[in-house]
């Protein structure tokens, strides 16, 4: 009988430090899949976040570099300017990617910079401990909106920042996928693989928006959390192909 | 011609034995053909020049040039060109050297060479674009978070612009430490005849093998550029690592100049332009039987302490003149203990002193001296 489920050649053998129920681990796993599947492990380069993510070497069996928060993507436009050889990507929560990082972001994938970005929205700053994030939604409690989340109060709106870029010139792709169940997953590992073979066809920036669940930071069991990314932040996060 | 470009930026022909050429220029130059294949920036007075240079040059040389987003974008970028393993550089002038220090933190801690310049002018905060050399603690004592220290240099002429730049890309990579090249809004604004050396480019950035640098994991275990140790004691060995380099540094790298030390009675201590006023000041206090001597910082860190203690000794005073209120100052005293008068003179938000000002505050502190 042929072995169906193995471990991936770029996915080492080891345990996570991430929580029981996370997304993270899954989004892992589909990238390691993916570079194997494109044979990459040999000329790619990963960016690290500053976030639950930063560690993201431990995991993957390819060269890593860590960036300051919010910098991923203009150390990923450093990287790949100076060795156009290589595939670049870069793996960022909301908080980076959208919020202190946000000129970053824009500005990279304005100049269509030919990497991959791999953003995980979990709607919270979760190593911090479940502060507000951009993408926070309306009526979200956190420990800096203890009453939810109210834009009356100043705290302002989700920011649907994959939406904001797709309507950038220099970006080829946009996707919003979700972790939250099998067929999702799927979808996921597709659009992740379309980014990185935009990538190698020297397409320009590709992003691919990851609905990630968090069950710690929102006090919830695995399963009320991907209940509520599938019915609560789909809502405000629409699935599908944006651009 | 609506395309025509204002400035042309072509390789300075060497064959002639000399060239006119800005500080910051030069410094551009010499990033050039010390093998820099990355450089951004973001603009600023008074070092536009340098990266207006930098654009034309480096696409010359099928090198990057990126104008950033911002200064913390192009730090970054640097980080990333240079944990790929390519020669990288940024320069600005001091607010947007401040809004570097994160990524400048983030290369200490990684290892990372790099070299950047600062064209500094007066501050704090906007301040003015007028010559200072008000950041003199920033480059020397830190600057950004953590134990870490930076090869600072700092040249005098328009040809130390060059040459020192081109050390600096040398000491970066040979330390795995980001080098930072400090001059004021003057030098980088003014021209001088120099003569361009080390004409072998090519070689240059290949002297150093980067066996750390992020290539791919082609035949060997992954790469990983990283200044986060969580897991205790990680970061304090780290630290020790670093540390250990920085003696090492300190051991091997320290540059000074001096002058007519021998026979002075007492000593002017000054760097940049300052220096520059400075040896005017002791020519003509020497014309009038007064013996000055001249020692001049080059590596601002590490600093040439013992060299200045050994110039100083047995001296009847030590001056101190800087751009600034008194920063250099503290490793004077730091160097010389109280055993010794120091006298310091300095100008401040731009100001810039003449030597007729050194000359009479130097006269005025020997007259009153009991």
């Amino acid at each position: 009988m042929k072995k169906k489920y193995t471990l991936p050649r770029s996915l080492k053998n080891v345990p996570t430090h991430y929580c029981g129920g996370c997304g993270h681990g899954i989004v892992h796993r589909i990238v390691a899949e993916v570079v194997d599947e494109l044979k990459l492990r040999e000329k790619i380069v990963a960016i690290a976040p500053v976030g639950c993510a930063v560690v993201a070497y431990d995991y993957w069996d390819f060269d890593c570099s860590e960036s300051a928060h919010g910098r991923a993507l203009a150390v990923a436009t450093g990287i790949k300017r100076v060795r156009p050889d290589l595939i670049v990507f870069t793996y960022q929560g909301d908080g980076d990617l959208a919020s202190i990082g946000t000129a970053e972001t824009i500005h990279a994938a304005n100049r269509g910079e030919n990497l991959t970005c791999i953003f995980i929205n979990n709607a919270v700053y979760g190593m911090t401990g479940g502060q507000m994030a951009p993408t926070t939604l309306v009526g979200q409690k956190t420990t800096t909106t203890p009453w939810g989340r109210s834009p009356e109060k100043g705290d302002g709106f989700p920011l649907k920042i994959t939406e904001i870029l797709a309507g950038l010139p220099g970006v080829a792709y946009a996707e919003r996928t979700s972790v939250a169940k099998a067929q999702d997953v799927l979808k996921t590992k597709k659009a992740i693989k379309t980014a990185f073979i935009n990538q190698i066809e020297n397409k320009g920036f590709s992003i691919v928006e990851v609905l990630s669940q968090c069950p710690t930071i929102w006090g919830m069991t695995p399963n009320q959390a991907v209940k509520w990314v599938k019915e609560e932040m789909t809502k405000t996060f629409p699935l599908g192909r944006i651009k | 011609m609506k395309n025509k470009p204002r400035k042309k930026h072509t390789a300075p022909n060497t064959d002639k034995k000399r060239i006119l050429i800005t500080g910051n220029e030069a410094i551009g130059e010499a990033a050039v053909r010390a093998g820099c294949g990355f450089y951004a920036g973001y603009p600023i007075t008074p070092q536009n020049e340098l990266t207006a240079y930098m654009a034309r040059r480096m696409s010359q040389e099928r090198k990057i040039f990126i104008q950033a987003e911002s200064e913390i974008a192009a730090i970054n970028m640097v980080f990333g060109a240079s944990s790929a393993g390519a020669r990288s550089m940024t320069t600005s002038s001091s607010p947007g050297i401040s809004l570097k220090q994160e990524g400048i933190s983030y290369l200490a801690g990684a290892q990372l060479p790099a070299v950047i310049a600062n064209v500094m002018r007066g501050g704090p905060g906007l301040g003015n674009i007028a010559p200072s050399q008000s950041d003199y603690f920033q480059a020397t004592k830190g600057g950004g978070h953590g134990d870490y220290h930076l090869i600072a240099l700092a040249p005098a002429s328009v040809q130390e612009c060059f040459d020192l730049t081109q050390l600096a890309f040398d000491l970066s990579d040979r330390y795995r430490n980001p080098a930072i090249i400090l001059l004021d809004a003057f030098l980088g604004q003014m021209a001088e005849p120099i003569k361009i050396t080390h004409q072998d480019t090519k070689t240059q950035g290949r002297k150093v093998k980067k066996e750390w640098a992020l290539t791919g994991a082609a035949g060997r275990s992954p790469n990983v550029i990283r200044s986060f140790f969580l897991k205790d004691p990680g970061l304090e060995e780290h630290n020790l690592i670093l540390q250990k380099k920085y003696e090492r540094i300190k051991s091997k790298e320290r540059r000074f100049e001096a002058f007519d030390i021998e026979d002075s009675d007492i000593i002017f201590v000054s760097y940049g332009i300052p220096f520059r006023i400075a040896r005017q000041a002791a020519q003509r206090l020497r014309s009038e039987g007064i013996r000055a001597g001249l020692f001049r910082p080059v590596t601002l860190w590490p600093y040439p302490y013992q060299e200045l203690e050994k110039a100083c000794a047995r001296k009847k005073a030590v001056f101190v003149f800087e751009l600034s209120y008194g920063q250099m100052l503290e490793d004077v005293k730091l160097a010389l203990g109280k055993d010794i008068p120091i006298y310091f003179y300095g100008r401040g938000g731009g100001g810039v002193f003449t030597e007729g000002e050194l000359i009479r505050f130097a006269k005025t502190k020997i007259k009153s001296k009991p």
